[in-house]
């Protein structure tokens, strides 16, 4: 059993990666009220603004130490450079639409973003491991672990607390949840609720391009990673129930489980796993794990 | 009547103009490829419903015709495209039971999640599928009789052409009926149908067989006028596409798709030379526009034009 | 006495802290016009709601001519003969008025069609007669997201008809109707249910026309039944008067 534990870690870390683009999205579908078809572009644009500065960085032979912030740094820069611009220019004429209007905005982005990554990064695929290596391995019982691996699952619960921590006890983070609870009260009451949505917005950018940015040294990037990172970011999100933050938490550790049973047992079924825990889930729950049926009042 | 006159018109103009452009031929039959399957996402869209994965049932019709010519031999017009009708309506059936459940964005993205289950499955299983090399279609024997290609490649434009008039008819007629005017039904008012005593499921599972049935048909056209097909047809762009088409034509009635198919077609011929990188952007930008500035789409402007023909 | 129609026992619903239902006894007998009055929020459009399928009692049964429908979905209910209008209409608001009545007539009467047009002459023809029942027979082709608020409820009460029911619900149905509207609409009503037999319940605010209509007055407040009688004796007990009709 002793390979056991070293896959579960393996499967968690993937899931660490997929639980930053579900919590993003979870986190703006919750305040926005939109289910943003866009946002796993943000994950690939992260993973590509990353190993490019990781890149110059490194080949103008710099310490390799610093190839670790970087990875924070192109994520905060992602999210700086596209969140308020998407969200006044896109987003916002979406509110209060229908959610077919949304859908289809939210689409054709996703669209648009897909060919000018090509056009900006070209098609080739690119690697850029520096802050793997510089964090080397750890021998625990006789068995090897990639600390890099370690580190993602840490860092995927660290941003669970610090989303709580946010959200209850900074003023941002109490506009943010009452603007949840109530948009139009929150405006009387004199919360500027554009600048909460431009905030909450920018934040889940910046968690998809994190996530991005922390999935290239591990596995590079390539054309298409958009696609597939919104489909399992919505997988987990809606296991966990839509806009429940510590829901897309469990949800994520449970795909990462079933990633790894399937590779145990059936390995190729592994890619489709998380769509298979999705459909049992949602065919039991529709509204996911932690989610609640809203009934309209009639 | 004014309206079916143009309609008409339209058609017969886009019978006549491969006459004088033989190159067009090509580029209509996939018009009309594409059309077929744009109608289907054009049903669900009537009830406020997005699929953003109906590639999957265009390659399980183009597949099914893949396989047929390729594996199983079977090298017959008639019998591949019933074939792919029907073995994509099996799909739709069983998908779909599973999706009437779903609404909004579930309906959406559970979609495009088992649409690329399927491009996985269909690049994974190199025995049936051919994987990432996919299936060459032979063109095959119609109604008994072995035909050269340019007169294949003509009965399949114009035959086509005829099999769209009659499923525009068929669908047209569904549109007015109880079930299909329950579609919209479905989008404004859920909780009123119910109410009526009516089973929406069994509504939109009807809508989602159908649908899966047109894209099937559509997908079997393309893979015998392309004579290649690979799991790419699945993929999610390509469903994008379909959606964009539906979209674009406009939703309002039958002929919609297949001018919105015609008019993205066009542009697509042009994109190839002159912009082959930026197609999805073409795609993306032309959502955007349409939904913005053109929200009942081109089948939208006759509408208009036969309105004010019909009220003095 | 005969069995009652519908049969509510010991019913129980609570949303969050708030007891919706805290117990409701409550039988509609066969053929009776009964009235059920009580200040907002005291739970009248959840008995409908429960009574429906639309809300699931966390406790209590509820029966239909002694069969149990405590969990039938409402398409059920419905097709066992209980029909409802709404307080805040529900309309189909893509469809005109004219389309709204095809389509619940149609569900009556031969739904599962897809090659035929939903306005067949006979259907034409039925949804016509109740748009004239209930007075809106110069609306037909109007786009029902454009009414006022009165022609949206009449539009919903005559959905409600369309369907032949035994049973009919109504949650308001003047509320939103201009006041010289309300006793010429109540008398057609009346007089259409009387003619067919159906056994009506509705929710009212208007005292005058809980005295001219029901038969029998059921008083909600905070989720139970606390009175039940007849108009004369319910609307004179001083209990009754201060706390509820004095709240209205
Ligand atoms: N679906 C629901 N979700 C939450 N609370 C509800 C719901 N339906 C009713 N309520 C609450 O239950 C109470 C009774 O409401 P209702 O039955 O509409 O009262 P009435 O029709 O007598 O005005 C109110 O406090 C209302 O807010
Ligand atoms: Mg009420």
């Amino acid at each position: 059993m002793d390979f056991l534990l070293p896959m579960l870690v393996d499967g968690l870390a993937a899931s660490a990666l997929i639980f930053f683009i579900a919590v993003g999205l979870t986190l703006v579908f919750s305040v926005l009220r939109v289910l943003n078809v866009a946002h796993g572009s943000f994950y690939a644009v992260g993973a590509y603004v990353a190993v490019t500065i990781g890149g110059v960085v490194m080949s103008a032979g710099a310490p390799q130490w610093l190839s670790f912030p970087i990875l924070f740094l192109s994520a905060a820069l992602t999210a700086a450079l596209l969140g308020p611009v998407i969200e006044r220019t896109f987003i916002r004429f979406t509110y209060g639409k229908p959610e077919a209007v949304q859908i289809l905005v939210t689409f054709a982005l996703f669209l648009i973003f897909e060919d000018l990554q090509k056009l900006v990064f070209g098609v080739q695929a690119y690697y850029q491991d520096a802050a793997v290596n510089v964090l080397g391995i750890s021998d625990i019982g006789g068995i090897i672990y990639l600390n890099y691996q370690l580190l993602l699952i840490a860092l995927a619960a660290a941003v669970v607390v610090a989303l709580r921590v946010m959200l209850h006890h900074t003023r941002l983070g109490k506009m943010i949840v009452a603007v949840v609870a109530d948009p139009e009260v929150s405006a009387t009451l004199g919360i500027d609720t554009r600048r909460v949505y431009m905030a909450a917005f920018t934040i889940g950018v910046f968690l998809a391009a994190l996530g991005g940015a922390l999935a290239s040294p591990n596995s590079g990037v390539a054309p298409g990673l958009g696609a597939e990172a919104i489909v399992l970011g919505f997988a987990v999100a809606a296991i966990g129930g839509l806009g429940q933050i510590e829901g897309a938490a469990l949800a994520a550790v449970i795909v990462g489980i079933a990633r790894v049973l399937a590779i145990y047992y059936v390995p190729q079924l592994e890619p489709v796993a998380p769509y298979l825990v999705m459909l049992a889930v949602l065919l039991v729950r529709p509204y996911g794990l932690f989610g609640a049926a809203t009934q309209r009042k009639i | 009547m004014l309206h079916f006159i143009i309609i008409l018109a339209l058609a017969a103009a886009f019978a006549a103009i491969p006459a004088f452009f033989p190159w067009l031929a090509f580029v209509f039959t996939l018009v009309l490829a594409k059309g077929f399957a744009a109608l289907g996402v054009a049903i669900l869209l009537r009830a406020g419903l997005i699929s953003i994965g109906h590639a999957l049932f265009y390659a399980v019709g183009a597949y099914t015709v893949g396989f047929l010519s390729s594996r199983a031999g079977v090298n017959l017009l008639i019998p591949q495209l019933v074939a792919a009708a029907v073995v994509s309506g099996l799909f739709g059936l069983v998908i779909g039971l599973f999706m009437v459940r779903y609404r909004g964005i579930f309906f959406a993205m559970l979609n495009l999640a088992v649409s690329m289950v399927g491009y996985t499955l269909l690049s994974k299983l190199y025995t049936l599928t051919g994987g990432t090399d996919g299936l060459s279609i032979a063109t095959p024997r119609v109604l008994g009789m072995t035909v050269g290609r340019e007169a294949f490649e003509a009965i399949l434009l114009y035959g086509g052409l005829g099999l769209a008039f009659v499923v525009g008819i068929v669908v047209h007629r569904y549109l007015k009926s109880p079930m299909g005017e329950a579609l919209p039904a479905v989008e404004s008012n859920e909780i009123r149908l119910e109410y009526l005593g009516i089973a929406v499921p069994r509504v939109l599972l009807f809508a989602y067989v159908g649908s899966a049935v047109l894209a099937g048909i559509g997908g079997a056209i393309h893979a015998l006028i392309v004579g290649h097909i690979t799991p790419d047809l699945a993929y999610w762009t390509t469903s994008g596409q379909l959606v964009l088409v539906a979209v674009l034509g406009g939703i309002g009635g039958v002929a919609g798709p297949f001018i919105g198919a015609t008019f993205l077609e066009s542009v697509r011929a042009a994109a190839v030379i002159y912009a082959p990188d930026a197609w999805n952007i073409i795609i993306g930008a032309g959502l955007l526009v349409v939904i913005f500035f053109l929200p009942r789409g081109l089948h939208g402007l006759i509408e208009r034009i036969t309105r004010k023909g019909e009220r003095p | 006495m005969s069995a009652p129609l519908l049969s509510v026992r010991g019913v129980r619903v609570a949303f969050g802290g708030v007891k919706a239902a805290d117990g409701v006894d409550l039988d509609v007998n066969a053929g009776e016009f009964l009235a059920i009055i009580g200040p907002n929020g005291s739970g009248k459009t959840t008995f409908i709601n429960l009574a429906t399928g639309y809300v699931k009692p966390q406790a209590g049964t509820i029966r239909l001519e002694g069969r149990d429908i405590t969990s039938a979905r409402p398409r059920d209910v419905t097709k066992l003969g209980i029909a409802r209008a709404f307080q805040i209409p529900q309309l189909f608001t893509e469809h005109t008025v004219l389309e709204n009545l095809m389509l619940a007539v149609a569900a009556n009467q031969g739904f599962w069609r897809w090659q035929s047009p939903l306005g067949s002459p006979a259907v034409r023809e039925a949804a016509m007669d109740l748009l004239t029942t209930v007075g809106l027979a110069d609306m037909v082709g109007a786009s029902s997201n454009a009414l006022n608020e009165g022609a949206r409820k009449l539009t919903d009460i005559a959905l409600a008809l369309a369907l032949k029911p035994r049973l009919l619900l109504l949650d308001e149905p003047t509320a939103g109707v201009s006041t010289d509207e309300k006793f010429p609409l109540m008398d057609r009503l009346a007089a259409v249910l009387r003619e067919r037999g159906v056994t009506a319940v509705f929710v009212e605010h208007d005292m005058d026309l809980v005295r001219r209509y029901a038969d029998r007055v059921v008083v909600w407040n905070q989720g139970r039944v606390v009175a039940d009688g007849a108009p004369d004796a319910v609307l004179t007990d001083p209990a009754v008067l201060r706390d509820v009709v004095g709240v209205l």
